[in-house]
């Protein structure tokens, strides 16, 4: 396997040391690294993010236990609520979902897709949100981290590891491209998410840190070239039902990993095919209205009604 | 971008670039102006121009004016707010050239005081802000961001380095432009804390230093922020 790690480490992936004085900079560390790593790869995150430091890991931990309260709280809202959002398009699905019968006996499936547009249709309300890592992909992470977790019973202690690993595959994304729908296209926002999430839940399984970052890289392999194009501009149609599928996606993701599929495309280089992707994209599919279901009769129509 | 900006902010939505962002570039313009705002002009660039009514930029810009952090509920009454508040605000939208699609410029106006910004929301939250008061600048608001407009000779940034390192601050990065050789000129530094009364007061009352403007960093949400905006203006 090629490697790609920076010119002035000759060592290349080998050598890196989650711990101790040799700890190279978070900077370094992409997501071929990452995946040589042994055992859980958010360890390695919150040790080179901290630097050792016993209160900055404190503190890394402590932000990620108010994210998640504030994520489950977001959850259990949008799934309460049919208050309709502005312009009248999303706000009751997410509760319709979690109160149909389950006809395809699949538990699992049924709550990550209802925590991820509950979250979502919340974000439309202009209701409170965590950003993860933007607001447009909010409810895939605690869609399919929550999801999983509710649906066997695990503690939230467990998923603050995962939480971070997370933070740390969406960290060096962001290193290659911008994570903006206006910039790099939805692949830029839902695909990082669901890379993200996906990490996670490969990780909360039990997944070691090269079935995590293949979990991430098979997601990403599979969100390129998702356009951003709002139906009148507003963070709804397709994004509430969006972040639902690619939750779904992430489960999947890691599910593959966890039986130990792996991207024959090594991870960074999936991060940079979708950063590339991103850069052909023309405007009028990066997040302005002005393309594909933003353009459509009724998309024109809605923005109109809107306008006025 | 740190872990906790990767998965955060805790924002009101919709969207982390067009309203959280935005939030915080208008906080960053009113925490410049050091006044109670009465008067913005706001003109729109790209994507913040196309989308801005859909994703509740207009509404977020207006909160940052008036104090407010994206995580504060009260956003979606921005513009009740600001007419209680006495603030009135006028849109528009230019091409602010080759910037960012994400871009505003901030005309902002108190009683006595105005200031000029133009920044970007990069997405996710995270802002940068290249202009103020016409100069060129940096700073991303995620530290604590130190601005100073002087006169462009020799040993300004060693003697504010200096002041700096006296103050125990650390220099995270600085960025200095200048319009002419010999004319004015600003620099922008982030800094890990918050420099003292002491050292503000000593930096502008420097007889080359013009105005100073010490920014609390803005990418925590409104409870854990630590510092009052601080400077002064001759």
């Amino acid at each position: 396997m090629k490697r790609d790690g920076p010119a002035r480490d000759p060592a290349g992936a080998a050598g890196v040391k989650p711990v101790g004085g040799e700890a190279r900079n978070l900077e370094d560390l992409n997501l071929n690294r990452l995946a040589e790593i042994k055992g859980a790869a958010s360890a390695a995150i919150l040790e080179e993010d901290s630097g050792g430091d016993k209160r900055a890991r404190e503190a890394l931990l402590a932000g990620m236990r108010t994210r998640l309260a504030e994520m489950r709280d977001s959850v259990d809202r949008g799934l309460q609520s049919e208050q309709p959002s502005r312009t009248g398009m999303v706000g009751w699905n997410a509760k319709r979902l979690w109160q149909a019968d389950d006809l395809l006996n699949a538990p699992l499936l049924k709550r990550v897709q209802a925590y991820a547009m509950a979250v979502n249709e919340e974000n439309a309300r202009m209701g409170r949100i965590v950003a993860a890592p933007t607001a447009g992909s909010a409810g895939t992470l605690p869609g399919a981290l929550l999801g999983v977790a509710d649906h066997l019973g695990l503690d939230d202690e467990e998923l603050l590891g995962p939480l971070v690993l997370a933070a740390g595959i969406g960290q060096i994304i962001g290193r290659s491209m911008f994570i903006a729908g206006s910039t790099g296209g939805c692949q830029a926002e839902i695909g990082s998410s669901a890379a993200m999430a996906a990490a996670a839940v490969c990780e909360l399984m039990g997944g070691d840190a090269k079935q995590s970052v293949h979990a991430a890289a098979q997601t990403l392999m599979n969100s390129i070239g998702l356009v951003c194009d709002p139906v009148g501009g507003y963070v709804e149609v397709p994004c509430v039902s969006r972040n639902a599928f690619f939750s779904v996606h992430a489960v999947a993701s890691a599910q593959l990993a966890l039986a130990g599929v792996e991207s024959p495309i090594p991870p960074d280089e999936v991060v940079r095919a979708m950063a590339s992707v991103g850069r052909l994209l023309p405007p009028e599919l990066r997040e302005t209205g002005e393309g594909g279901l933003a353009d459509t009769p009724t998309g024109r129509r809605i923005a109109l009604e809107m306008a006025d | 971008m740190g872990l906790l900006d990767v998965i955060g902010p805790v924002m009101i939505g919709p969207s982390s670039s067009h309203t959280a962002g935005a939030c915080r570039l208008g906080l960053l313009a009113r925490r410049m102006l050091l006044a109670d705002p009465r008067r913005a002009r706001l003109v729109l660039h790209g994507s913040f121009a196309k989308t801005a009514r859909g994703h509740g930029t207009d509404k977020a810009l207006i909160a940052g004016l008036l104090s407010m952090f994206p995580d504060d509920p009260r956003i979606p009454q921005a513009h009740a707010l600001a007419e209680t508040a006495g603030l009135t605000v006028a849109f528009a939208s230019a091409d602010l050239g080759d910037v960012h699609p994400n871009s505003v410029r901030i005309e902002l106006h108190g009683d006595d005081a105005q200031v000029s910004m133009t920044g970007s929301s990069l997405g996710g939250g995270m802002v940068r802000v290249f202009q103020v008061n016409g100069f060129e600048i940096d700073f991303s608001g995620s530290s604590f961001s130190l601005l100073i407009e002087h006169a462009d000779r020799p040993g300004v940034i060693a003697r504010v380095a200096r002041v700096i390192a006296d103050d125990d601050g650390n220099i995270a990065r600085l960025h200095s432009a200048r319009r002419k050789r010999g004319g004015q000129a600003m620099m922008s530094l982030e800094i890990d804390k918050h420099l003292s009364h002491y050292a503000l007061d000593y930096l502008a009352n420097l007889p080359y230093i013009s105005w100073v403007r010490m920014l609390p960093e803005v990418m925590s949400g409104s409870e854990s922020s630590e510092g009052e905006p601080e400077g002064g203006d001759r």
